[in-house]
């Protein structure tokens, strides 16, 4: 009747995951019994569960990628715990099965529920504005993809207190995650997780590269788009060509382990490098649909601030195309100790130094923009300056990396562990914190406290250092990744300071939470009703803070690179005043929370062998998309009166605080 | 008062600075054993020398320019449109490009250079030991002397390597720090690394290559030592009573065990590791292709990771044609 699962899947003798269930039980039903007692369900499912509005979509991804963040982050501080303390022949307080699950899952979750989700709500909530568009493509795709994120990201929690995680890596390379090796249900709800968000994430790539191909106002040509939509447009084309190869890969590992294929396996034919090359052939470009649109985020900042153009746009551009092309052929680089011959590792490791030439361009053109600038050294731009340093140093040990005769001693080193957060921290979190308080105010119509900004900053950029540079360190000690325990007692300094880091990052963490805080309690004191509080270039400056939900009552026309900027210069910013019009707007929809509930019991049931209730929740998928495909009633229009009636309060509200 | 402090404070630091300096000169990487290892230190440092006339200039500029051109700086230059210099273009373009050029070539060169499957010059006949990654102990074969170890190997100083590295499990990877270069230990596949220790001493051995619950305590001593100290540890293990049959004996050592103890055989059955490596050749259906038995089409179909077979065909030659050049 239930597959797999018996009561002994409940993890009720591991005294963490008890804690960890019962506060998480205790707050949920707090959660759920306020939401009763206030009577918000409703609010709840028809103003943001059921929206199609990319900015509240937007918001919905950041909520569900904070609170990620902080299981991630628990997996982390458990693992520099542990690693502090089991030196010289000490098991510590993590048996291996319980560490290696911990690993993984923050390597899972950092990337799949925290920095994606990160950079795709900032797609929302930043583009269509951007390009003065009043919704995405396709409005519905758009709250499904994020409830195929959202359910997937439950579903790993799940695993948390029924059953286990993978203990595989974050990776899952085969044959370790292959049945033979890993027989339990770990690795099955990796594989259901990502698949259900990858599809997810695949839609998203199709619906942001249309509409940013086809959805730009009047006048904005692909050479006039600000750099952001750029980054996101060359992070789309690689999620469209490089998430296939996701799914495909882990579509083979799941006939292999569900129906005794050998694709991945040992023997019978299968080639575990296969999986390997694969997997990689998809996670390298990965790292760029991370990291492109977070050099947008410090593109428009570092401009913003500086009160000066961008300093080469034309090659910041084509450097980002470039990178976007480069990054599909240097998946090799991770694991040049394969064994391949020696010309196709120097052509790996020459591919990957390439791309350093655009990227290195880029830092320089974010320098020469506040070069003769005026910066405001605000939060977003000590971000911004505290990425540069950071990156360009993990730029410089990435190359070292590429270097295939120097890998092959620095590769599965903690060499490789300090590099990545290098890159991803300093890059992609650093750029993620700057976005999300340079576009807050766009979204909530008040800024971020200033002051716990700055904290949060000071935190992680110095914890950021203390923690990772003792694993540059350690890795030329020989310390691999991944070590439960290690028999070197003179490690151990290195390991504790790298928790002290640690540390200091939680201390960044909570700033963060504070400055939200005190934020939301000062938000009179810190609101902005002219929607343009930074004094900014881009269109979404034009229209109010947060924008109605059809975003520009009247088309913006543009005509140039930072349009909106020199209206202002020119003063002609209220000059429109032509009659509204109805406006096309998209309904709601039901049918994306569904589906992806249909979806996520389909992955549990899929994970635990129930398969009357995946026959169950896979017809209820398609039912529930045959009754959304079938129905037109979909769209509607604004009248032009009720755009008139919130444009003129709009116009009350400015004069008011005016 | 503020000035000893700050002397003080800054004391501090330029120590901890030192300390960290020396502590990366005694590590396993800065301070190697072997041929292998002294050219990848160089490499290393050569990389990152190179690499800082990039990065020191960015470092600063970022701080200066930050500093300088702040807001409240209105004696510093504004120019709000100014967003475009030929000249400046051009040189941030050039000097990554000659950088990464310059880089480039060390790259093709060093790939080659330290091929992991190039035999070293020496004039030393070369030794095979034959690895295998097994959960979760690492299994030492001397094919020339006929003993086996376990989670314990020894070879002659100045005596080149070569290891020959597969797997009876799940994917490792094989690594001496102070010698240099892993490769990984692949199940079905024969894959070799050639290391050449200059100094007499024990040097620490692991996988890096995460393999499961027992991946931590996959770890072993590598004994370097003068060749009569060699003659005299395989005299020892050649005393263990223990011997090592393929496949019953391999299948006991195979089962699962962590921290697994040093162990020694006396004796092991010839071609162990040729018959280990290519039991996971299968594929076909025994019922109705026995005579295919030996050599599987999966195999055959895929030359980037050579088999036992070829192994052999290769080995006639030249030490050099065995390498896995995948995809040339």
């Amino acid at each position: 009747m239930f597959g797999k699962l018996t009561l002994e899947a409940i993890p009720y003798h591991e005294p963490i995951l008890v804690i960890a269930g019962l506060v998480g039980i205790l707050g949920g039903a707090a959660l759920l019994g306020a939401l009763t007692y206030f009577r918000k369900w409703g609010w709840l499912w028809n103003e943001w569960f059921t929206s199609v509005d990319h900015k509240k979509l937007g918001i919905m991804y950041f909520i569900v990628a904070l609170i990620m963040l902080l299981r991630g982050f628990a997996d982390a501080l458990m693992m520099r715990v542990q690693q502090a303390i089991a030196a010289g022949g000490s098991a510590g307080i993590l048996p291996p099965d319980h560490y290696d699950q911990i690993f993984t899952a923050h390597g899972v979750i950092m990337i799949f529920f925290v920095a994606m989700p990160m950079v795709i709500g900032l797609m929302n909530l930043v583009v269509p504005l951007q390009i003065g568009a009043r919704d995405v493509a396709f409005p519905f795709l758009n709250n499904l993809s994020f409830w195929l994120f959202a359910v997937s990201a439950l579903l790993i929690n799940i695993s948390l207190f029924v059953g286990e995680f993978a203990t595989t890596g974050w990776l899952a390379y085969a044959p370790l995650s292959g049945i033979e090796y890993s027989p339990g249900v770990g690795v099955d709800y990796w594989i259901w997780a990502l698949q259900i968000s990858g599809i997810g994430t695949t839609l998203t790539g199709i619906n942001f590269f249309v509409t940013i191909l086809k959805m730009r106002t009047k006048g904005m040509t692909l050479f006039r788009m600000p750099i952001f939509t750029w980054t996101s447009l060359c992070a789309n084309v690689l999620i469209i060509a490089s998430f296939p190869i996701l799914t495909a890969t882990i579509a083979m590992l799941t006939l292999d382990r569900y129906l005794g294929m050998n694709f991945f396996t040992n023997d019978m034919g299968g080639n575990v490098m296969m999986y390997v090359n694969l997997i990689w052939a998809w996670g390298h470009p990965e790292v760029y649909i991370l990291i492109l649109p977070a050099f947008g985020v410090f593109s428009e900042v570092i401009a913003t601030f500086a009160r000066k153009r961008l300093f080469g746009y034309h090659t910041m551009v084509w450097a980002t195309i470039a990178i976007t092309v480069l990054s599909f052929i240097v998946w090799l680089h991770h694991f040049f100790t394969m064994g391949a011959g020696a010309n196709v590792n120097a052509f790996f490791g020459i591919m990957t130094m390439i791309i350093a030439i655009p990227t290195g361009v880029k830092v320089f053109n974010w320098l020469f923009t506040i070069f003769r600038g005026r910066l405001e050294l605000t939060s977003p731009v000590l971000w911004t300056l505290g990425f540069i340093i950071t990156f360009t140093i993990g730029g410089m040990t990435g190359v070292m990396l590429a270097l295939p005769a120097a890998n092959f001693v620095l590769h599965n080193s903690l060499f490789v562990i300090a590099h990545f957060h290098n890159v991803i921290v300093g890059g992609v979190v650093f750029g993620m914190m700057a976005g999300l308080t340079y576009w807050f105010p766009k979204a909530f119509g008040f800024k971020l406290d200033e002051k716990w900004g700055k904290r949060s900053f000071w935190c992680w950029i110095i914890g950021f250092y203390v923690a990772f540079m003792p694993l540059y360190v350690l890795s030329f000690y020989g310390a691999a990744r991944r070590m439960n325990s290690y028999p070197n007692a003179e490690w151990q300094p290195w390991f504790i300071v790298a928790l002290i880091g640690a540390l200091l990052i939680a201390a960044g963490i909570a700033c963060t939470l504070i400055q939200f805080y005190v934020s939301v309690r000062n938000r009179d004191k810190y609101a902005d009703v002219t929607g343009d509080p930074w004094d900014g270039r881009t269109l979404e400056w034009a229209t109010s803070s947060p924008p109605a939900f059809y975003n520009f009552a009247r088309l913006p026309v543009v005509g140039d690179i930072d349009s909106f900027w020199s209206q202002k210069q020119r003063g002609n910013e209220q000059l429109d005043d032509a009659p509204y019009t109805d406006i096309h707007m998209p309904r709601n929809t039901v049918a994306g929370p569904i589906i992806s509930v249909f979806a996520m019991i389909f992955g549990f049931a899929m994970v635990w062998h129930i398969w009357w209730l995946a026959g169950f929740s896979a017809i209820g998928m398609l039912v529930s998309f045959l009754m959304r495909v079938s129905n037109d009633d979909i769209d509607y229009y604004v009248p032009a009166a009720e755009v008139e009636r919130i444009e003129r309060a709009h116009q009350q509200r400015v004069e008011a605080q005016a | 008062m503020q000035q000893p402090s700050y002397w003080r404070r800054t004391g501090t630091l330029v120590l901890i600075a030192l300390c960290l300096l020396l502590a990366g000169c005694s590590s396993a990487l800065m301070d190697p054993k072997g041929v292998v290892g002294e050219t990848q230190r160089s490499l290393i440092l050569s990389s990152f020398g190179l690499m800082l006339i990039v990065v020191i200039p960015v470092i600063v500029m970022t701080i200066v320019f930050g500093w300088y051109y702040r807001r409240s700086n209105t004696m510093a230059e504004y120019l709000p449109d100014w967003a475009h210099s030929n000249w400046i273009e051009a040189i941030v373009w050039l000097v990554p490009v000659v950088i990464v050029a310059i880089l480039g070539v060390i790259t093709w060169k060093s790939s080659h250079d330290l091929d992991p499957h190039r035999a070293l010059e020496s004039d030393v006949a070369e030794l095979e030991i034959q690895v295998v990654a097994l959960d979760w102990k690492w299994l030492f074969i001397y094919p020339e002397q006929g003993i086996a170890t376990v989670n314990e190997v020894a070879f002659p100083v100045d005596t080149p390597v070569r290891f020959r590295v597969s797997s009876g499990s799940v994917m490792n990877s094989f690594f001496i720090p102070q010698l240099g270069s892993q490769i990984y230990a692949m199940a079905g596949m024969d894959n070799d690394v050639h290391l050449l220790a200059n100094e007499i001493g024990t040097y620490n051995g692991r996988s890096t290559n995460y393999s499961g619950a027992g991946f931590s305590g996959m770890v072993f001593d590598a004994h370097v030592t003068s060749d009569a100290d060699f003659d005299a540890w395989v005299a020892e293990v050649a005393q263990s009573p223990d011997t090592l049959t393929y496949p019953e004996g391999y299948s006991e050592l195979a089962e699962r065990s962590t921290f697994h103890p040093v162990e020694y055989f006396s004796d092991v059955t010839p071609e162990f590791y040729e018959r280990l490596v290519s039991s996971f050749h299968t594929g076909s259906d025994p019922d109705t292709d026995t005579q295919d038995a030996p050599r599987a089409p999966a195999v055959d179909s895929n030359e980037a990771y050579q088999t036992t077979d070829n192994q052999a065909d290769g080995e006639a030659e030249d030490g050099q044609t065995v390498s896995n050049e995948a995809g040339e």
